[in-house]
């Protein structure tokens, strides 16, 4: 697979590659996984929130990030019982109306209603439909032989699919793509922390997004375009507060409730599609390739409400997220129906009150369309925090 | 021959039995919680119990402690308590049930419920996570984590010698001789090989006479309703597991159905309708509930909460006492990934189960506390009746939350269900 499928940015000024982003983050069509199936590519698409790309890629396939979309789930919604996220409904959706087409599907144990995805997808569509059980229990000595075991169980199944054997080589390869990606993403993080007058949130975020669903290195060429022209950005500093938003790490908030953020606040870190930059620093690439993956995973990670790990307590990591981005408030969201979002939210609240640290706390969901009440409120909260 | 039976006292022993020991364990958890001694939260699916018993550490189970609120007609006044802490409305009424038991210092409509010394979870639900966490951060206590990898895909269970298999057993076994160090730190005893034989002996008994109760119940008329007698008997399956006790009430149910079933002598209702159960009860008007369907003469027959609840125990597994610690690693993998099995990819045994039990109808109940029973069932549903024609009805409600359980509503469906079912028959006799 050589043809491009995502070039309507190249060349352009800035202003204009992040309305290319955009525009293509809120097409429910995904026109780039299309184009990718059409030169006769594969596609493995794998649910929220953090997945080893790598593998897929390292077998020639797109790995496309399954995230829900704005769309009403009308076929979906029969699969489904009440009381559930929108991110469920919504992503089954997507490949029942033929928007997305898949070679593969896997789901992860990330919540109750997640780890149901494997069966209802299999049940409805012929192709290899699975779980891939990342470990709950990260503090066992055990947990990084299980994960490379596990990876490498999901290693042959992606052979068997690709009719190819992926090598070593192969993998070291993807870990170096995947590895520039990750560090494009923290010099763009890095703006937002520094200097997020030159990059607002929704813009921040278009720009990532969009690496789930375009080779990662087609998204690594868009950022090394537009990360200088950023820092060559001509905007003044404003008087806004600085913010961490958190609940973002599965189901997405619109992108016009992160622009209506950014209005009034700086996001100077988050926890958006948080997967993407599940992986702190570099995977070295010499050695067992997938024992360095599974090593990464465990010992080199952000966090999520839905990882479990006894060395990272939520409140005590959303502390140093806080710290670390000098912010001076939080935003703490979850989407509605978001069991892990919402039982998360007492903890946060409950320690940033022992700390004073100022917290807006709100639900979203990802077919809002009105953010006229919620702007108000967040605008008189900024406002409480500006002039008391 | 009525009389005799009576006298006899094995008819509806189980019942007796069950409640009185219910009532002990309570009674004994409130022991513990005056004497400020060691205790274990724990869940049903992979509860360790095996191990725990070993180091003679009592085990309480908040799911079965929330649940008594909702039977007792009082957990509205724990969900509120929890509310008005922070938790919202969305999230699972057994987990803001147990906060507020812990709020009010372990008060409890059956006696004091112990705080925890240490607490042991699987990864069965991911609840049963995010609810450890709460005790991790309340009591400061160790929180012990098995996470025992399900199935990976629709029919793709692997077994001994399968690499895959051996993989997630090796992970297993590891985590299991962890937890061991662990319950010595806890304890300040050895671990004694020879005790944990005892514990999985009585294990094997308490399994295998759980495997044979439920497939006694293919009898006609059927033996016990699924609905409410399984829940008596559920609890002694997790409350007494590894335990003589355990052994000796099993052992006498059997006895008990093997029976019931000689004799022709079925559950109180007239049964007209035979039915399986797919999701977790109505708690919160848990008699009324069966009510709907016994006044039209439907019993339960099986249910798939008998076995995810059980923590998978219903498959019988048998412990190898020559090989303990391998075997408890293999078994406790099957055991809860067949529990998982039973919430996710249920629908293949249900329709094998139609001819079995001779069942005329599916009830599906999923519910707005728990997404991991309920998420697929309205899928699930799809593809049973696609395989089968076979009756079924889809009812919402709740768990523990009142303010979610219409009865009318839930009446009203049930009746159609049954005047369909009755039209079924009708049409079926008519044919021939």
């Amino acid at each position: 697979m050589n043809d491009q499928v995502f070039t309507r940015w190249q060349g352009k000024p800035l202003d204009e590659v992040i309305y290319e982003c955009r525009e293509l983050l809120e097409d429910i069509d995904y026109p780039t996984v299309r184009r990718w199936r059409d030169a006769g590519g594969k596609v493995v698409g794998h649910f929220q929130v953090y997945f080893p790309e790598e593998i897929v890629h390292a077998a020639g396939m797109l790995p496309f990030k399954v995230r829900g979309a704005p769309l009403e789930a009308t076929q979906a919604t029969s699969r489904f019982g009440s009381y559930l996220c929108s991110i469920l409904k919504t992503s089954l959706e997507l490949v029942l109306s033929e928007r997305i087409k898949l070679d593969m599907f896997v789901t992860h144990p990330i919540c109750d209603a997640a780890r149901n995805l494997a069966a209802i997808w299999g049940r409805n569509f012929s192709y290899p439909c699975q779980i891939l059980y990342l470990p709950q229990n990260a503090n066992s000595s055990h947990s990084a032989q299980y994960l490379h075991d596990e990876y490498n169980r999901l290693k042959q199944d992606i052979e068997a699919l690709a009719d190819r054997p992926i090598t070593d080589d192969d993998l070291r390869h993807s870990l170096q793509v995947f590895n520039e990606n990750r560090s494009l993403l923290r010099q763009l993080y890095h703006i937002k922390r520094e200097t997020p007058w030159l990059l607002p949130a929704d813009e921040a975020y278009a720009l990532m997004a969009v690496g789930g669903f375009i080779p990662r290195e087609e998204h690594n060429a868009l950022l090394h375009y537009t990360l200088p022209l950023i820092e060559k950005r001509d905007m003044k500093q404003q008087d806004k507060i600085r913010i961490v938003f958190e609940g973002g790490f599965c189901e997405q908030p619109p992108l016009d409730l992160i622009r209506m953020m950014s209005r009034s606040t700086y996001v100077v870190d988050d926890d958006f599609m948080i997967g993407m930059r599940w992986i702190l620093d570099d995977i070295p690439t010499g050695g067992n390739p997938l024992r360095n993956l599974a090593e990464a995973y465990l010992e080199n990670s952000s966090y999520s409400p839905v990882q479990h790990d006894l060395r990272k307590p939520k409140e005590k990591m959303l502390m140093e997220r806080i710290k670390n981005a000098n912010a001076g408030a939080a935003v703490i969201t979850a989407a509605k129906m978001c069991e892990p979002g919402l039982e998360e939210q007492v903890t946060y609240v409950r320690t940033l009150d022992k700390t004073g640290i100022p917290y807006f706390v709100s639900e979203f969901e990802e077919n809002m369309t009105s953010f006229d009440h919620l702007e108000i409120q967040l605008e008189t909260f900024v406002e409480n925090l500006l002039f008391n | 021959m009525t009389k005799k039976i009576l006298d006899d006292g094995i008819v509806g022993r189980g019942n007796r039995d069950g409640a009185r020991l219910f009532r002990e364990w309570f009674s004994s958890l409130g022991d513990v919680a005056e004497q400020e001694r060691n205790a274990a939260y724990v869940f049903v699916m992979g509860s360790m119990a095996e191990v725990l018993r070993t180091f003679d550490i009592p085990t309480v189970f908040p799911e079965i402690n929330s649940l008594q609120t909702a039977v007792r007609r009082v957990a509205h006044e724990y969900l509120n308590e929890a509310e008005d802490y922070g938790y919202s409305p969305d999230i699972c009424g057994y987990v803001k049930a147990d906060v507020a038991v812990q709020l009010r210092n372990g008060q409890h409509p059956m006696g004091r419920i112990p705080k925890p010394s240490i607490a042991v979870l699987t990864n069965a639900c991911n609840t049963y996570i995010k609810w450890a966490e709460i005790w991790e951060r309340m009591f400061d206590i160790p929180i012990f984590t098995l996470d025992v990898p399900g199935t990976r895909t629709a029919g793709g269970q692997t077994w001994q010698g399968d690499p895959h298999f051996e993989n997630d057993r090796r992970y297993v076994a590891a985590q299991i001789k962890e937890l061991i160090s662990q319950c010595e730190t806890l304890t300040g005893q050895k671990f004694d090989i020879d005790k944990l034989r005892e514990v999985l002996g009585h294990t094997n008994t308490m399994n295998q006479g759980w495997q044979r109760v439920l497939d006694l119940n293919q009898s006609h008329p059927s033996l016990f309703n699924a609905l409410t007698d399984g829940t008596v008997y559920l609890g002694v399956t997790n409350g007494f597991k590894g335990t003589a006790v355990g052994a000796q009430y099993f052992t006498d149910l059997v006895e008990e159905m093997e029976y019931k079933a000689e004799h022709g002598i079925g559950t109180l209702t007239d049964e007209k309708y035979r039915l399986i159960f797919v999701g977790v009860p109505c708690y919160p008007i848990f008699r009324r509930f069966n009510e709907m369907f016994t006044e039209w003469g439907g019993t339960f027959v099986n249910s798939t909460y008998l076995w995810f609840a059980s923590g998978g125990t219903n498959r019988g597994f048998e412990y190898d006492l020559n090989r303990p610690l391998e075997s408890l690693a293999e078994g406790v993998l099957i055991s809860v990934r067949d529990a998982m099995d039973s919430m996710f990819y249920q629908d293949r045994i249900l329709v094998d189960m139609i001819e079995e039990f001779g069942v005329d109808g599916i009830v599906y109940h999923p519910i707005k506390s728990c997404r991991t029973v309920s998420t697929g069932l309205a899928d699930n549903r799809r593809s049973v009746m696609s395989n089968y024609d076979i009756a079924t009805l889809f009812i919402e409600s709740d768990m523990m939350d009142r303010r979610v359980v219409s009865e009318a509503q839930l009446k009203n469906r049930i009746d159609a269900f049954f005047e369909g079912l009755a039209s079924r028959k009708h049409k079926a006799a008519m044919a021939g």
